[in-house]
């Protein structure tokens, strides 16, 4: 279909070497009570290792679902309809399901919001983290445990062979949620994946967590996808964004540049409605109205309803993601629009 | 956990001694055995004195007093049927009901966590709703029913199982653990997949799948102990259910138990026979209960630390 | 100017109903076949005496245990007992009875199992504690035994029946609603109708009851059948219904001496107790689905294609 500029990045080294993580025209249907509805519609983007790429949508938009879909845990509800996901170069969708689970863990991995309902109440904390090793490097539970230690020590928490042996009840939400990022960390991936990894802490406790997904993408040269709806997070964490809306990409491009000058009506809905626009730990801010149903999604351009340049082109057909610059793309048929701006 | 099972023995024994003092009481409204075992044509002077004698002239808390004051020697009174010591009586019952209710617990428990976890595997495929249909039939099955239509079929026409008794092979067995089984184990089946299917769409198992877990690893290493705790509370009441007396199965194939000890007692007004009855099976349901919660709190350590309400 | 412009902006998200119920049901060809069934023996239960007249206890010695036929009209269609009365007409009565133990039980302890649990929860505290404690000790309480002792110091009536049986499921509807009442509780809407002062029993009927009730119902429908099993338990063991009224538990203790010559007389009621229990079993199941937003989706599943995927990509593994 139409030739997609690649989202990452400004190093030129960069952009030759192959991405770490390319999903290509991903589509995902969701069996509802009430019929089949699309998710995720012909979503496409890519990151190269040591880079950090934002999914960064309004609730509801699909983020997690392509997250999902990326590592092979959607719920039976929803189902990959098309598109690919290329992992190191390989599509890990067609790949067999004992080929995938080789992958989870030393090349995809995923980080969940909620810490709490992520690690299993009933295990002790140092068995958990030390699963990844046994399952792929066939570690004896002895040998597993002390590399559980070690992230423990790694991640920053105190006393890790004490509480090693203690249940997930017995931390505090931001130390969960440190032992959920070593556990995805714990073998190195390729890719890491982080769904609003931060959404359920306070902001001191959030800026820590960040802190150390940025220190760990550093040191083990992952290639980071990292799904939020903060607007400040994204400006101060990522290199490139991918703006979604009911389950399409609008917009997608190095954060500074489409920070500084969006090219979807969307975008600049929602950097208009920030005040000061680095502030720390603020949801998503309100676009006036409401995203359409996933099952009432109009033929057209799937903003309209809410867009203040909506004309009768917009109710008709549905803009492509065309780009807007070397490395930005935009899903409006009137971004020009918005260059003067 | 110490305090937490203090705290449980505490909660625990209420019931026990509730239900045994209940009984007492209870039993002495059905009216005074005298009305049984004198002939009608029998004298004031001769009821007066059988009452006397075993004391049922006495108010009902003076009753309970000697009573309570015996069973502190490990006097448990004698039938008035048989004039057989009441703890004999129940100590030869209780064993045959014990064996019953462990063998078909076993049986339902293991069976219902394969089942129920295959079932749960697979939500909405034909084997989880084969035996989802087939696990509600079982539960909703009468056990009398089902045990006359056991007896007419293999006992009578064809003739293959013996229709009562426990003297014989294995093969009296088969009939009254089938009778008791059918209804715990479909009951069982529904919880294992329940909550299988529940701890199957928690998100740790997600992560765990999401480390590279074989099926194997999530099903054993990590659902299967959360989906424990539902089908520990339910598969205890089964089993309490069984400790009780199944007077069902022991009436239809002549099962000497304690559950029919103690109706025919009650019907008998043999008040001795069915307080040893009661105490013996409330003793041992307290200990099954504590065993529950000593479980529990082995399986989950939020139950270890926390303070139950 | 397009449709869409005009559209003012709230209404494009206008929430979507859930689907109707008996759409639900109508997907569901297990549930709906049960619901069918249960339909059946209410009117069999309400109708059928009308119809049937005095048949089912009209005694006729020459007609004694006559087989099942469709010689002698439709009160033999199903065979005669010892006394010549007809099975069928025997059968449709004990629809009646069965029903009219069964109904009010359930709808007893419903009622006053709820009320307490949810009083319990909201208070919590000392009260919430001498209601469990109360309801651990029916729940242990031997309840055959329990049985034994009212209906033999009061009579064995329909009515002490139905008080049995509902005393002994209330610690159900009272743990349950109990749960649900000290989950909500805590949320902020009950707190805010705390603080302005609303009595107790108002707060709980309007913001605890509406949000309990699915749950409760699911209890109850399940319950239905525990209840009905045991009311034929009780009358198999002749400790329920007594003679000359007559209920599917007795007419199979009735006909356990006959096995042999006259099968039908015991098999017949063991059937139209199965096909009840489980009907209103596989409902309750089916209500407990359509009724959590959460497991909905599982009635709409399309079964088949989703089972033949994963099998092909467990053989591919
Ligand atoms: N189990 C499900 N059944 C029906 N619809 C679902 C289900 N799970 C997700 N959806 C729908 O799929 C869409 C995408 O959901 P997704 O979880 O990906 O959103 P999200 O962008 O991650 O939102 P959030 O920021 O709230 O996490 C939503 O509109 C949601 O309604
Ligand atoms: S295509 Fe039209 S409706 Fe869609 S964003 Fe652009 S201007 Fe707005
Ligand atoms: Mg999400």
């Amino acid at each position: 279909m139409n030739p997609l500029p690649s989202t990452a990045t400004a190093e030129p080294d960069a952009r030759t070497a192959e991405p770490a993580l390319a999903v290509e025209h991903l589509s995902v249907d969701v069996h509802t009570a009430s019929g089949t509805v699309r998710a995720v519609h012909d979503v496409s983007f890519s990151v190269h290792k040591g880079r950090t790429l934002a999914l960064l949508g309004e609730s509801g938009c699909g983020k997690s679902m392509t997250a999902l879909s990326i590592v092979g845990l959607l719920e039976p509800v929803a189902e990959v309809v098309g598109g690919s996901v290329k992992a190191g170069g390989t599509d890990v969708l067609t790949l067999s399901r004992r080929a995938r689970r080789k992958l989870a863990g030393p090349v995809l991995s995923i980080v969940f919001q909620d810490a709490l309902a992520a690690l299993n109440p009933v295990q002790p904390v140092g068995r958990q983290l030390g699963e990844p090793f046994r399952i792929h490097h066939g570690l004896s539970r002895r040998e597993a445990r002390e590399k559980a230690i070690e992230l423990m020590r790694i991640v920053g928490i105190p006393e890790p062979r004490a509480r090693a042996r203690s249940y997930p009840h017995q931390f505090s939400g931001g130390m969960r949620q440190r032992l959920l990022i070593a556990m995805a960390v714990a073998l190195a991936p390729d890719v890491l994946l982080a769904d609003e990894p931060t959404t359920a802490l306070d902001v001191t406790v959030q800026a820590q967590i960040m802190r150390l997904l940025r220190d760990l993408r550093a040191e083990r040269d992952m290639a980071v996808v990292l799904i939020t709806h903060d607007l400040a997070v994204v400006a101060e964490h990522a290199d490139d964004v991918v703006i979604m809306y009911a389950g399409n990409v609008v917009e997608t491009g190095p954060v500074r540049e489409v920070f500084a000058k969006p090219r979807h009506p969307y975008t600049k809905g929602l950097l208009d409605s920030v005040p000061e626009r680095a502030e720390k730990g603020k949801p998503l801010p309100a676009v006036g109205g409401s995203p359409p149903e996933l099952s009432a999604v109009p033929p057209g351009c799937v903003f309209q309803a809410r867009c203040p340049l909506a004309r009768e082109r917009c109710a008709d057909e549905r803009p492509r993601l065309t780009a807007t610059g070397p490395a930005r793309a935009a899903a409006c048929h009137f971004s020009e629009e918005l260059t003067s701006v | 956990m110490t305090t937490f099972l203090r705290k449980r023995i505490v909660s625990s024994a209420i019931p026990l001694v509730v239900v045994v003092l209940g009984v007492f009481i209870l039993a002495r409204l059905t009216g005074n055995p005298v009305d049984l075992y004198l002939p009608l044509s029998a004298t004031a002077e001769q009821r007066a004195a059988f009452s006397a004698e075993h004391g049922f002239d006495q108010p009902i808390l003076v009753q309970l007093w000697d009573y309570l004051g015996q069973v502190v020697q490990l006097d448990f009174g004698e039938s008035l049927r048989t004039g057989q010591p009441a703890a004999e009586m129940v100590l030869e019952a209780f064993p045959a009901t014990l064996q019953l209710a462990a063998v078909t617990m076993l049986i339902a428990i293991v069976g219902a966590v394969l089942i129920g976890s295959l079932a749960a595997y697979r939500p909405n495929s034909l084997a989880d709703r084969t035996s989802s249909f087939l696990s509600m039939t079982a539960a909703s099955i009468p056990d009398f029913w089902f045990a006359i239509m056991g007896v007419l079929v293999f006992g009578v026409s064809l003739g293959i199982l013996p229709t009562s008794g426990v003297t014989g092979g294995p093969e009296v067995w088969v009939l009254p653990i089938a009778t008791l089984l059918i209804r715990p184990f479909g009951v069982l089946v529904q919880v294992v997949r329940g909550s299988m299917v529940a701890a199957l769409s928690a998100p740790y198992v997600k992560v765990a799948r999401g480390k590279g877990a074989s099926e194997k690893r999530v099903v054993f290493g990590h659902a299967l102990r959360n989906a424990t705790m539902p089908v520990l509370t339910v598969a205890g009441d089964l089993t309490i259910g069984l400790v009780n007396g199944a007077v069902v199965v022991e009436t239809i194939f002549g099962w000497p138990g304690i559950g029919k000890l103690m109706i025919d007692s009650i019907l008998q007004r043999d008040f001795a026979v069915l307080q040893a009855a009661v105490l013996l099976t409330a003793v041992t349901i307290f200990l099954l209960n504590i065993l529950i919660d000593v479980c529990y709190a082995l399986l989950d350590a939020r139950v270890r630390q926390a303070v139950p309400a | 100017m397009t449709a869409t412009l005009e559209r003012p902006d709230g209404t494009v998200a206008a929430p979507k109903r859930p689907p109707r119920w008996w759409l639900l049901l109508g997907k569901d060809k297990m549930a709906a076949v049960a619901a069918v069934v249960l339909g059946l023996v209410l009117l069999t239960a309400l109708a059928g005496p009308l119809l049937l007249g005095d048949a089912a206890t009209r005694q006729d010695l020459d007609a004694s245990l006559r087989p099942p036929s469709f010689d002698h009209g439709i009160t033999g269609l199903l065979g005669t007992d010892i006394l010549g009365r007809s099975v069928l007409a025997r059968l449709v009565e004990a629809a009646g009875t069965t029903l009219s133990v069964a109904m009010p039980a359930v709808l007893f302890s419903l009622v006053v199992g709820s009320a307490i649990g949810m009083w319990a929860g909201y208070h919590g505290g000392r009260r919430e504690n001498i209601a469990m404690r109360v309801a651990d000790v029916i729940l242990s309480f031997p309840s055959l035994l329990l049985a034994v002792v009212v209906l033999y110091v009061f009579t064995p009536s329909v009515a002490n029946i139905v008080f049995i049986l509902a005393l002994a499921r209330i610690p159900i509807y009272l743990r349950t609603a109990r749960a649900e009442a000290a989950e909500l509780k805590s949320r902020l809407f009950v707190d805010a109708a705390r603080t302005f002062g609303t009595a107790s029993w108002p707060t709980i009927y309007r913001h605890i009851l509406p949000i309990a009730m699915p749950t409760l119902l699911t209890v109850a429908t399940l319950d239905f059948c525990f209840v009905m099993l045991s009311e034929s338990s009780l009358s198999f063991l002749g400790i329920g219904i007594q003679p000359p009224d007559v209920s599917w538990g007795l007419m199979v203790a009735q006909g356990r001496q006959f096995l042999q010559t006259a099968w039908w007389i015991a098999v017949l009621p063991g059937v139209a107790i199965v096909l009840t229990t489980v009907s209103a079993t596989i409902l309750a199941a089916w209500v407990r689905l359509a009724t959590d937003p959460a497991q909905r989706w599982r009635l709409t599943l399309p079964t088949s294609k989703r089972g033949k995927r994963r099998v092909t990509t467990e053989v591919t593994a």
